[in-house]
């Protein structure tokens, strides 16, 4: 009784194997994109426009709801596969190192540069009012970090703080490192993160950071260690510095299209400065933990004040070049 | 690849602002109309994540504690760096990692069928991702860091500001239309559902050799629409026994069928299912398409 098959059976029957190959393949992709054969993959974009072209017939045809669903749903699927972002996580890495990053973060040049000078600021403020009144050490610096560096220690002590004495230390020094990488990565994200709050808590957070370096520099500066102190500072303080700096900038960013969003709307102009920022963001975890490493280790290594100040100089300037440096201008390949 | 899928951001269906439905048209021309999901799937996917997470650090936190304990001390600063960078890896990257993945959704997300989507409908990049989970820093651990503060009277009020400041970020999905948290504003993503749907049996092709045929007079067929027939097909799909013999009843007494017929409850829903669709879809093709058995013909 073939005459009495509905249309919109006969289409099913006849797609149907289609549509199941498609959906084994897309299973199989979710699970393991790398397990599929060259034979499944020259197959994906046929399958893939057959199911499209199934769904605009039976949604144009076809009265059977659970099939105009179905295809709908493998539809979808199948689109984000095929339009998926695909790219091999090692070419990735390295198009964001030769290329991504140093252009997303010099096109937040001002940014970056507003939040140095924030920082300089801060810096400049702390040192000044506590070289005034140590008092203000109090207010600037976090208890948890003053470890016996306050004011009221003696010269001796800030000394043994700033050069390790004995080896006894020596085999934590990696696990200090990872705390400091973990930690700081935590106050660069909140700066970032901070900025979606139109700007403000973030440029709040930098000068912050900038306050409590220089009350701790006034306190070395008045017993005396300044030279010291900045060279201990500086050996890991650049590369960290420069990193939230930069998170600092990243989170700008969208908090300013977000308020002053221009011609665009504000969801665009929100995307559009996001991924920039997203770019710069993932740079400056690789920052800290160059910092962390420098900070746990090869502060701890290094005892020799001018050594601390040509690696930190160093590092200034190795960023320095690789970010906003001039580079051989390459044709962009299209991304797709 | 050059071509981007167009989105239109409007709801299908303008009279409905708050309709979940969104238009995607592949590169194609095809609709493939994507539903949004709604807050309380987010903060329910976001929860199960939550749990997993907090288990998986008590886990891993116990294991570490006991190797500490076996090694008697011997690599305790090896160990406590693992832990360090472990408890970082999970905190931040669990999302990152879990939505790289080719379903682009954390096992909670994965749980309740929805997923992660650029917002132009084109590439979900890694770069995306990565922006639209750091901004959980601002939802999730600024409130956090606010509501576990322990402080004197006016401290304590600080926090309370600070808390309510922070809550407008965790509860900003609720206060737009494409239930956008921060990290998706910024990242240029939405949630959608993506449902894994199976393919069911085509109910007009079920028992082809009926004990006796059933016939309908057009008139008798005219009686409903579409919206009519996919209540008839999900009656028929669940097949509860009670609903099959009122639904039967309701559809026997408006089409004047004549009692005493015989046929069964089921039987007789299965013929005018068949004989419905048959008849409606013949008119479809003839660019008639009725909505619902409000939808008349002109002049008829």
């Amino acid at each position: 009784m073939a005459e009495l098959r509905l249309k919109s059976s006969r289409f099913r029957a006849e797609r149907e194997a289609d549509w199941r190959r498609l959906e084994s393949l897309l299973s199989r992709a979710e699970r393991n994109a790398a397990g599929l054969s060259d034979e499944d993959l020259l197959a994906a974009p046929l399958l893939y426009r057959s199911a499209l072209s199934s769904l605009s017939v039976a949604r144009a045809t076809s009265l059977d709801q659970s099939l105009v669903d179905y295809l709908e749903s493998l539809s979808t699927r199948a689109y984000f596969f095929i339009y998926g972002a695909r790219a091999r996580v090692t070419e990735r890495i390295a198009q964001f190192f030769a290329r991504d990053w140093p252009d997303a973060a010099k096109a937040l040049w001002r940014e970056t540069l507003v939040c140095f000078l924030l920082m300089v600021l801060g810096i400049a403020v702390g040192l000044i009012l506590c070289l005034r009144d140590p008092d203000w050490f109090a207010a600037f610096v976090p208890a948890q970090l003053i470890q016996g560096r306050g004011p009221a220690a003696s010269a001796a002590a800030l000394r043994a703080t700033l050069f390790s004495s004995g080896h006894g230390h020596q085999e934590w020094l990696t696990t200090f490192a990872t705390y400091l990488f973990t930690h700081n990565a935590s106050v660069a994200l909140m700066a970032f993160a901070l900025g979606f709050a139109l700007c403000a808590p973030t440029a709040m957070l930098v000068t912050a950071n900038g306050l409590t370096m220089g009350a701790f520099t006034a306190v070395f500066i008045s017993h005396g260690l300044g030279v010291e102190a900045v060279g201990w500072l500086m050996i890991h303080g650049v590369t960290e510095n420069f990193a939230i700096t930069l998170a600092g900038a990243a989170g700008m960013r969208i908090g300013w299209s977000l308020a002053f969003p221009g011609e665009r709307t504000r969801l665009d102009a929100a995307a559009a400065a996001g991924r920039g920022a997203s770019i710069v963001m993932g740079g400056v975890l690789v920052m800290l933990f160059c910092a962390g490493l420098l900070e746990g280790i090869g502060r701890q290594v290094i005892q020799v004040t001018w050594i601390r100040y040509a690696i930190g100089l160093g590092t200034g300037v190795l960023w320095l070049a690789y970010l906003y440096g001039p580079r051989a201008i390459r044709r962009r390949t299209a991304l797709g | 690849m050059a071509k981007v899928a167009k989105v239109r951001t409007r709801p299908t269906r303008p009279s409905q602002p708050a309709s979940p439905e969104r238009h995607l048209i592949t590169p194609e021309g095809v609709d493939l109309r994507l539903t949004l999901a709604s807050a309380g799937e987010r903060a329910g996917a976001f929860l199960i994540d939550i749990a997993i997470l907090a288990g998986s650090l008590i886990v891993f936190t116990i294991v570490a504690a006991l190797a500490a304990i076996g090694a008697k001390g011997q690599g305790a600063p090896f160990i406590a760096a693992i832990w360090l960078i472990g408890a970082f890896v999970l905190r931040n990257l669990y999302f990152i990692l879990f939505e790289l993945t080719p379903r682009a959704a954390t096992p909670g997300k994965r749980i309740l069928g929805l997923r992660v989507a650029a917002r132009n409908g084109g590439r979900l990049t890694a770069d995306a991702i990565f922006g639209r989970n750091a901004m959980r820093e601002l939802e999730v651990f600024l409130p956090l860091t606010f509501l576990l503060v322990q402080a004197g009277a006016i401290d304590a009020w600080i926090s309370l500001m600070g808390l309510i400041w922070s809550g407008v970020f965790l509860l900003l999905p609720v206060f737009n239309r494409d239930r956008l948290r921060a990290g998706d504003i910024a990242a240029g993503t939405w949630v959608v559902k993506a449902p894994k749907r199976k393919l069911l049996p085509d109910l007009a092709e079920r028992d082809l050799t009926p004990s006796r045929v059933i016939q309908f007079t057009p008139d008798q067929l005219d009686a409903y629409g579409i919206k009519e027939l996919h209540v008839l097909e999900d009656v028929l799909r669940r097949y509860e026994s009670k609903t099959v013999k009122a639904v039967a009843e309701r559809i026997r007494g408006k089409i004047g069928w004549p009692e005493g017929s015989g046929e069964g409850d089921g039987e007789f829903l299965d013929a005018y299912y068949r004989a419905l669709r048959g008849r409606l879809e013949s008119r479809l093709l003839f660019g008639r398409r009725r909505i619902d058995k409000f939808d008349r013909d002109e002049g008829a």
